[in-house]
C-alpha cells in the first residue's frame, strides 16, 4: 500500500508547527534548539515524500545534505551552548540580551 | 623567469604570512627573524627583477595574462612599467625597514602585527602590478584591512577612531570606483562584444565623453581620497599620529602613492578628454593643498602631525606636476612619489625613534637634541632637508621638474605652487630649530641615548637613496620616461583630436595604435 | 689638454667627507690639516689653472667639461659639468684663496671650541658648494652651489645651536635666502622655455635670437633672477638676514658673509651679463636697489654699537655698490670691487674677531677703547683694511670704487643722481670706519679690569692671515688701474671675453664709449669724492676723538633719528608685523577652525546624524531570541498567506 502523499505533508506539517511552537515558547536553549532541528526534519520529511511522488533522486541528495548540515550545526550549537553556559550559568534564552542595553 | 617574477614578487610575502601562522606565537623573535627575512628575500626578488627590466623598452614588461574568471573577462594579469617598477622597489625596501623598525617597538601580538605587514605588503605590491582592473581593485580592498588592523590595534590612545576614519574615507572612495568598473565593464562589453577587465584593452575603447566625465570623477574621487587631495586630507593626520612608526612610514610612503598611481595608471590614460576637462579644477586643489598643508604644517605641535601635514603638500605637487601633463611635470611627479616615500619614511621613523625615548612627540618637550644626540639630529637634518627639496638631494630634482613641467603647462601655478617651497623651509627649520637646537630645557633631553646600530641600519639606506636620486638620478628618469611619454602621448593626442572636434580618435599604448574613430559631435 | 676642473672642489668634498664621517674620532690637528690642505690643494690648483688659462690666446679661454648627465627628462637634459673661464677663474682665486687664509685664521680663533671638527667640516662644505657655484657651467648646477652656500651659512650661522639668537639667524637667513631662491628658480624656468637650454654657453648664444631686447619675458626673467640676487647678496628688500648673521663664529662672517658667499649674487650678474643687457629696465632697478642699499645700510651703520654690526652692515653697503655697477653694465667694475672688497673686508672681519678674541667675547664698542698699544699686529694690519674701504688713493678700495663711481656717472645707463649717492655713502663708509677704529683702538680702554688683564695680541696662526690679507687690500687694486691715471687696466681686459658678448649687443653699441666726458672730469669727480671722503675721516676724528662730548650731545639732541637708524630703520619689526605674524595667525586660523572645525566637523556631524538614526532603529530589536523568533515565524506566515492568496 502506498501512503498517499498527503499524510506525508500532513505529519511534515504538523513536526514542523510543533517545533515552531518550541522555538517560540520555550525559554530553554536546548528545547529551542532540539525544536528547530525538529523543523529541519520536518522539511526533510517532505522533501523525501515529494521526491518519492516524482520518483527523482535528487530529494533524497538534498536531505542527506542537510542531514549533513544539520549534524554539524548540532556539533557547534551544542558547543555554543555549552559555552554559554559555562560563561553565563544558565541556558534561559531570555536572559542573553546585551543587544538590548 | 620573465613571467613569474611578478607572482614571485607579489605572493612571497603572503608566504611568509601563511608561514607565520606556524609558529607559536610566544616565540616573537623566531616571528620576527622570519618576518624580517621573508621581507628581505622579497626584497632580493624585486632587485633581480630590476636588474631584467629593459629600461628603453617600450610598454608593460613580464607580462602574465591568465583567465581568472573568464565569464566576465576577469583574468590575472600583471605587467609592469617604469612607473610600477620604482614603486615596488620602494614598496621591498620600506618593507625590511619596516621590520627592523619595529623590533623593539612592538610588544604586543607581535606575530598579528607581522602577519598583518606581510599581507599588507602583498596587498600593496599588487596594487602596483595588477593589469586587470578587477584584479587592482581585489587588491586595492585588500590592503585595507591589515592597515586597519596595523591602526586600530597597535595605535596610539585615540587607535579606533583613526582607523574607522581611515577605513570609511577610504571606503566610501574605493565603491564609487567599484560601481565605475562595472560600468566600463559593460560599456567595453557593448564596445568590443566580450568582457574584459583588461586595463590594456580598456586604454583602447572609445567612450563618449559625458559617460567619460562620470566615470572619471568616481575613479578620481576614490584616488583623491586616498592622496590626500584637499580638501579629503583629514583622515591623513588623524592616521598618522595615531599609527604605529612602522605604520605612518607604510601609509605615508606607499599607501599614499596607491592614489596618484591611481591617477598615472587609470584616470589619465583611460580618460584623457576628461583628464583635460578636470586639469583646472584638480591643479587648483593641488595648489590649495601645497600651501594649506604647508601653513598648516607649520602650527603643529606634534611633529608627528607637521610631517603627516607635510606630506599632504608633498603630494599636492605630485598632483600638480601630473596635471601638467607633459614629460617633465609627470616624471617629476613620479620621481617625487618616490622622494616622498623616502624623505617622510625617514622622517617618521626618526620621530618614532624619539618617541621610543620619550614618550612624547610634542615639540615643546624637546630642544637642544643636536648635544645630547648628535648622530641622531645629523640623520634628522638630512632627512628634513631633503624634504625642504635641498639641491643634490631627491627632493630637488623632482620639485625641480615639476614646477619646470607646471611652468610650461601654466606659468601661475608654478609661481603659486613655488612659495611652497618657501613655507616648506619655514615650517621644517622652524621645527628643527625647536627640537634640535637651542639649550637643553628639560632634564629628560639629557641624557638620551643616541641611535644605536639597528637604528643605523634602518636609516642609512634612506639617506643613501637620498643623495643617490639626487645626485645621480638618471637611472631613475630613464626607467619613468618611457611610460611617462606613452601617458603624455595618449593625452595630447586626445587633446589635438578633441580640438578637431572628434573624441579619442586614436589612441596609442605602447607601440600598439588602434583607429576606432568616436565623433562626439553634437552629443 | 685635460684640465680635471672636478679636482678644484673634489678636494673640499673629501675633506669634508673625511672630516665628517669621522666625527669625534680625529683629533684637532689632524682635523685641521686635512680642512685647510684640502683647500689649500684647491688654490694651489686653481692658481697653476689659472697660468694655463693666461698662456691661451683670449678668446679660447673658456674650457667646458662635463662629468655626467645629471637631470635628463625629455628635451630637458642638464648636466654636471664645469665651467673655467677668465670670471670662473678670478672667483675661484678669490674663493680659495680667502678660503685658505681663513681657515688657517680659524685654526687659532676656534681652538678651544668643542665643536671644532663640526666647524671645519662646515667650512669645508661651505667651499665646495661655493666652488660648484662659480665653476658651474649651467644655471640649475649654480643653483645646486647656491643654494648649498645657503645651507652652509645656515648651520654656520647657528654654529653655536644652544644660543637660541644663533639658531633663529640661522633659521632666517636660510628662509630669506629661500624667498630669493624662489624667483631665481622661476627665472630659470622662463629661461629653459624660452632657450630650450640651461648651459651657459647655449644661454648666452640663443638668448638675443629667442628673446626681445626689453620685452617683458627677458625684463621678467632677469627680475627674478636679481630676486634671487636680493637674497643672496642682502640688498633691499632682502637684506634683514645678513645682520643677524653675525651671530656665527668671527670667521665665518668673514668667509661667508663677507667675502664669498654674499658676492654670488654679483656674480651671477655678471655671468648672465647677456641677459641683463637686453632688459634696460632690469638694469635700471638693478642700480637702484643697489644704491638704496648701499646708502641706507651705510646711514645704518652709522649708529651702530657692536663691532660686527657695523661691519655687517658696510658689506650690505658695498655689495650694493658692486650692485650699482652691474646696474649700470659695468659688470667689470662690479666684479672687480668684489674682489678688492673680500681682501679688505675679510681682513677687517678677521682683524674684529682678533679684537673680539682679546675681549673675551665682548663685541660692544662702548667697552672697548685704547687697543692699540696691546694688539698692535692687528692694530696696523685693520688699518690698512679701513683706509682701503674708504677709498684712501693708492689702497685698493680706491681704484675699485671709483671705477664704479666713474661708471655710475657715465655709463649709458648712469646718471649723476647715483654719483651722488654714491659718493655720499662713500663718505659714510669712511666716517663709521673711523667712529670704529677710534672707538677700539684709541682713547681710554673703558673695559673693566679683569677685562682689561686678559688683553693680549693674538697668536701667529692668526695674525699672519691677517697680514698677508692686508697686502692683498694694498696691492689687490693695482690690477686695475684706470686708464686716466695712466694705467692699464689688466683686470678688466682678462675679464673681457666674458663680458664683451653682453657689451656687442644692438642695444649696448655706446655703453663703452664713455667717451663723451672728458678726462678733465672724470679727474674732478674722483678728487672731489676723495676730499669728501677725506673730510669725513675728519669729521669723525673731530667727534670721536677730539671732542668726545659732541657726539654724545648730538646724540641726545638728535635722538629720534638716532633711534630710527639704531633700530634699522624697524624693517624686522616691520617684516614680522606685516608677513610673518599674518601668516602665522592664518595658519593656526586654517588648522583649528577649517581643518578641525569645518572639514572634519562637517564629516564627524555627519556620522553623528546617521548615528542617531541608528539609535532610533535599534529599539525595535529587543535583544529576546523567541521574539525575533515570533516576529520571523509571523513573517513566514504572512508571506505564505500572501502567496496563496494572491
Amino acid at each position: 500500500m502506498i501512503v498517499p502523499i498527503e499524510h506525508y505533508l500532513i505529519l511534515s506539517a504538523l513536526l514542523f508547527a510543533i517545533g515552531a511552537g518550541g522555538v517560540i515558547i520555550s525559554r530553554n536553549l536546548i528545547i529551542i534548539f532540539m525544536s528547530i532541528e525538529l523543523m529541519l526534519n520536518a522539511a526533510n520529511l517532505s522533501i523525501i515524500a515529494f521526491s518519492l511522488m516524482h520518483n527523482l533522486m535528487d530529494g533524497h541528495v538534498l536531505v542527506f545534505i542537510v542531514m549533513t548540515v544539520a549534524a554539524a550545526e548540532a556539533a557547534v550549537g551544542l558547543a555554543i551552548i555549552i559555552m554559554v553556559y559555562r560563561k553565563r550559568d544558565t541556558i534561559n534564552a531570555d536572559k542573553f540580551n546585551l543587544m538590548k542595553r | 623567469m620573465e613571467d613569474r617574477i611578478l607572482t614571485l614578487v607579489t605572493f612571497f610575502p603572503l608566504i611568509g604570512a601563511v608561514l607565520l601562522l606556524f609558529v607559536p606565537k610566544e616565540r616573537d623573535d623566531s616571528v620576527k627573524s622570519i618576518a624580517l627575512i621573508i621581507a628581505f628575500i622579497t626584497f632580493l626578488f624585486s632587485l633581480m627583477m630590476y636588474s631584467m627590466f629593459d629600461p628603453v623598452a617600450n610598454g608593460m614588461q613580464f607580462e602574465v595574462n591568465i583567465p581568472w574568471i573568464s565569464t566576465f573577462g576577469i583574468s590575472y594579469h600583471l605587467g609592469i612599467d617604469g612607473i610600477s617598477l620604482l614603486l615596488i622597489m620602494l614598496t621591498t625596501i620600506l618593507s625590511v625597514i619596516i621590520m627592523i623598525s619595529s623590533w623593539n617597538s612592538i610588544k604586543t601580538g607581535v606575530k598579528g602585527y607581522f602577519i598583518s605587514m606581510l599581507m599588507l605588503e602583498t596587498g600593496m605590491l599588487g596594487v602596483f602590478v595588477s593589469l586587470d582592473l578587477f584584479l587592482f581593485y581585489v587588491f586595492w580592498e585588500a590592503m585595507l584591512i591589515p592597515m586597519y588592523f596595523i591602526i586600530g590595534v597597535w595605535g596610539g590612545p585615540r587607535k579606533i577612531y583613526a582607523a574607522i576614519k581611515f577605513v570609511l574615507f577610504t571606503m566610501f572612495g574605493s565603491l564609487l570606483m567599484l560601481v565605475a568598473l562595472l560600468y566600463l565593464m559593460f560599456m567595453y562589453h557593448s564596445f568590443a562584444g566580450e568582457y574584459s577587465f583588461s586595463i590594456l584593452d580598456l586604454y583602447k575603447m572609445p567612450i563618449p565623453l559625458g559617460a567619460q566625465t562620470y566615470i572619471f570623477l568616481a575613479f578620481a574621487l576614490t584616488f583623491a581620497i586616498k592622496v590626500p587631495i584637499w580638501p579629503f586630507h583629514t583622515w591623513l593626520p588623524d592616521a598618522h599620529v595615531e599609527a604605529p612608526t612602522a605604520g605612518s612610514v607604510i601609509l605615508a610612503g606607499v599607501l599614499l602613492k596607491m592614489g596618484t598611481y591611481g591617477f598615472v595608471r587609470i584616470c589619465l590614460p583611460m580618460f584623457p578628454e576628461a583628464t583635460l576637462q578636470f586639469v583646472p579644477l584638480i591643479s587648483i586643489l593641488a595648489l590649495i593643498g601645497i600651501i594649506y598643508g604647508a601653513l598648516v604644517a607649520m602650527v603643529q605641535r606634534d611633529i608627528k602631525s607637521l610631517v603627516a601635514y607635510s606630506s599632504v603638500s608633498h603630494l599636492g605637487f605630485v598632483m600638480l606636476g601630473m596635471m601638467a601633463l607633459n614629460v617633465q611635470g609627470l616624471e617629476g611627479s613620479v620621481l617625487q612619489m618616490i622622494n616622498h616615500g623616502i624623505s617622510t619614511g625617514a622622517l617618521f621613523l626618526i620621530v618614532g625613534m624619539l618617541y621610543e625615548r620619550r614618550h612624547t612627540r610634542m615639540i615643546a618637550d624637546f630642544g637642544g637634541l643636536a648635544k645630547s644626540m648628535p648622530v641622531f639630529s645629523t640623520f634628522f637634518m638630512i632627512a628634513s632637508l631633503s624634504s625642504i627639496g635641498l639641491p643634490l638631494t631627491n627632493g630637488f630634482v623632482g620639485e625641480f621638474l615639476i614646477l619646470l613641467g607646471v611652468y610650461k603647462a601654466n606659468p601661475v601655478y608654478a609661481i603659486i605652487g613655488a612659495t611652497g617651497v618657501i613655507l616648506a623651509a619655514c615650517y621644517m627649520l622652524w621645527m628643527l630649530q625647536r627640537v634640535i637646537f637651542g639649550k637643553i630645557t628639560k632634564p629628560e633631553n639629557e641624557k638620551l641615548k643616541d641611535l644605536d646600530l639597528r637604528e643605523k641600519i634602518i636609516l642609512i639606506p634612506l639617506v643613501i637613496l637620498i643623495f643617490w636620486i639626487g645626485i645621480y638620478p638618471k637611472p631613475f628618469l630613464e626607467r619613468i620616461e618611457p611610460a611617462v611619454k606613452n601617458i603624455v602621448s595618449i593625452v595630447n593626442s586626445s587633446r589635438t583630436a578633441s580640438e578637431a572636434g572628434m573624441s579619442k580618435g586614436y589612441k596609442c599604448v605602447g607601440d600598439r595604435c588602434d583607429t576606432h574613430t568616436f565623433t562626439t559631435g553634437g552629443k | 689638454m685635460e684640465y680635471s676642473l672636478y679636482l678644484i672642489p673634489l678636494f673640499p668634498l673629501v675633506g669634508f667627507l673625511i672630516n665628517g664621517l669621522f666625527i669625534g674620532k680625529l683629533n684637532k690637528k689632524f682635523v685641521s690639516f686635512i680642512a685647510c690642505g684640502a683647500v689649500g690643494l684647491s688654490f694651489f690648483y686653481s692658481a697653476h689653472l689659472f697660468f694655463e688659462l693666461l698662456s691661451l690666446p683670449a678668446e679660447a679661454r673658456a674650457i667646458e667639461e662635463i662629468l655626467f648627465v645629471w637631470i635628463p627628462s625629455g628635451q630637458f637634459n642638464v648636466n654636471i659639468g664645469f665651467l673655467l673661464d677668465p670670471l670662473s677663474i678670478i672667483m675661484v682665486m678669490v674663493v680659495t684663496g680667502v678660503s685658505f687664509l681663513i681657515h688657517i685664521y680659524s685654526i687659532g680663533y676656534m681652538h678651544d671650541d668643542p665643536g671644532f671638527s663640526r666647524y671645519f667640516t662646515y667650512l669645508n662644505l661651505f667651499v665646495f658648494s661655493m666652488l660648484i657655484l662659480v665653476l658651474a657651467n649651467n644655471y640649475l648646477l649654480m643653483f645646486v652651489g647656491w643654494e648649498g652656500v645657503g645651507l652652509c651659512s645656515y648651520l654656520l650661522i647657528g654654529f653655536w645651536f644652544e644660543k637660541k639668537s644663533a639658531s633663529d639667524a640661522g633659521k632666517k637667513a636660510f628662509i630669506v635666502n629661500r624667498i630669493g631662491d624662489f624667483g631665481f628658480l622661476l627665472g630659470l624656468f622662463i629661461i629653459f622655455w624660452q632657450v630650450g637650454s640651461l648651459d651657459f654657453a647655449t644661454v648666452f648664444e640663443k638668448a638675443p635670437a629667442m628673446f626681445a631686447v626689453g620685452g617683458t619675458l627677458i625684463t621678467a626673467a632677469t627680475l627674478l633672477l636679481f630676486l634671487g640676487a636680493t637674497g643672496k647678496s642682502a640688498q633691499i628688500p632682502l637684506f634683514v638676514w645678513l645682520p643677524d648673521a653675525m651671530e656665527g663664529p668671527t670667521p665665518v662672517s668673514a668667509l661667508i658673509h663677507a667675502a664669498t658667499m654674499v658676492t654670488a649674487g654679483v656674480y651671477m650678474i655678471a655671468r648672465s651679463n647677456v641677459l641683463y643687457m637686453m632688459a634696460p629696465t632690469t638694469l635700471a632697478v638693478v642700480a637702484i636697489v643697489g644704491m638704496a642699499t648701499a646708502f641706507f645700510a651705510g646711514t645704518i651703520a652709522l649708529a651702530q654699537n657692536d663691532i660686527k654690526r657695523v661691519l655687517a652692515y658696510s658689506t650690505v653697503s658695498q655689495l650694493g655698490y658692486m650692485f650699482v655697477a652691474c646696474g649700470v653694465a659695468a659688470f667689470g667694475a662690479g666684479i672687480f670691487h668684489l674682489m678688492t672688497h673680500s681682501f679688505f673686508k675679510a681682513l677687517l672681519f678677521l682683524g674684529s674677531g682678533s679684537v673680539i678674541h682679546a675681549m673675551a667675547g665682548q663685541q660692544d664698542m662702548r667697552y672697548m677703547g685704547g687697543l692699540k698699544k696691546h694688539l698692535p699686529a692687528t692694530y696696523w694690519t685693520f688699518m690698512v683694511g679701513t683706509l682701503a674701504i674708504a677709498g684712501i688713493p693708492l689702497f685698493s678700495g680706491f681704484f675699485s670704487k671709483d671705477e664704479i663711481l666713474w661708471k655710475a656717472f657715465s655709463s649709458q645707463y648712469g646718471s649723476t643722481w647715483l654719483w651722488v649717492f654714491g659718493v655720499a655713502a662713500a663718505a659714510m663708509t669712511a666716517f663709521y670706519m673711523f667712529r670704529l677704529v677710534y672707538l677700539t683702538f684709541y682713547g681710554e680702554g673703558r673695559m673693566d679690569s679683569h677685562a682689561k688683564e686678559h688683553l693680549h695680541e693674538s697668536p701667529k696662526v692668526m695674525t699672519i692671515p691677517l697680514m698677508l690679507l692686508a697686502v692683498l687690500s694694498i696691492v689687490g687694486g693695482y690690477v686695475g688701474i684706470p686708464h686716466v691715471l695712466g694705467g692699464i687696466n689688466y683686470f678688466e681686459n682678462f675679464l673681457e671675453p666674458v663680458l664683451h658678448a653682453g657689451q656687442n649687443l644692438p642695444v649696448a653699441t655706446h655703453v663703452l664709449t664713455s667717451g663723451s666726458y672728458s678726462t678733465g672730469t672724470e679727474l674732478l669727480l674722483m678728487a672731489s669724492s676723495v676730499i669728501l671722503v677725506l673730510l669725513s675721516i675728519i669729521l669723525a676724528w673731530y667727534l670721536y676723538r677730539k671732542n668726545t662730548d659732541l657726539s654724545g650731545k648730538l646724540r641726545t639732541s638728535m635722538s629720534g633719528l638716532h633711534k630710527l637708524l639704531l633700530g634699522k630703520y624697524f624693517v624686522d619689526e616691520l617684516y614680522g608685523a606685516v608677513i610673518i605674524r599674518p601668516i602665522v595667525n592664518g595658519s593656526l586660523f586654517l588648522w583649528k577652525i577649517v581643518d578641525v572645525f569645518l572639514i572634519d566637523g562637517l564629516i564627524n556631524g555627519l556620522a553623528v546624524v546617521i548615528g542617531d538614526i541608528s539609535t532610533g532603529l535599534r529599539t525595535v530589536q529587543t535583544g529576546r531570541l523567541r521574539t525575533y523568533a515570533t516576529i520571523f515565524l509571523a513573517g513566514v506566515v504572512v508571506l505564505l498567506l500572501f502567496v496563496l492568496l494572491r
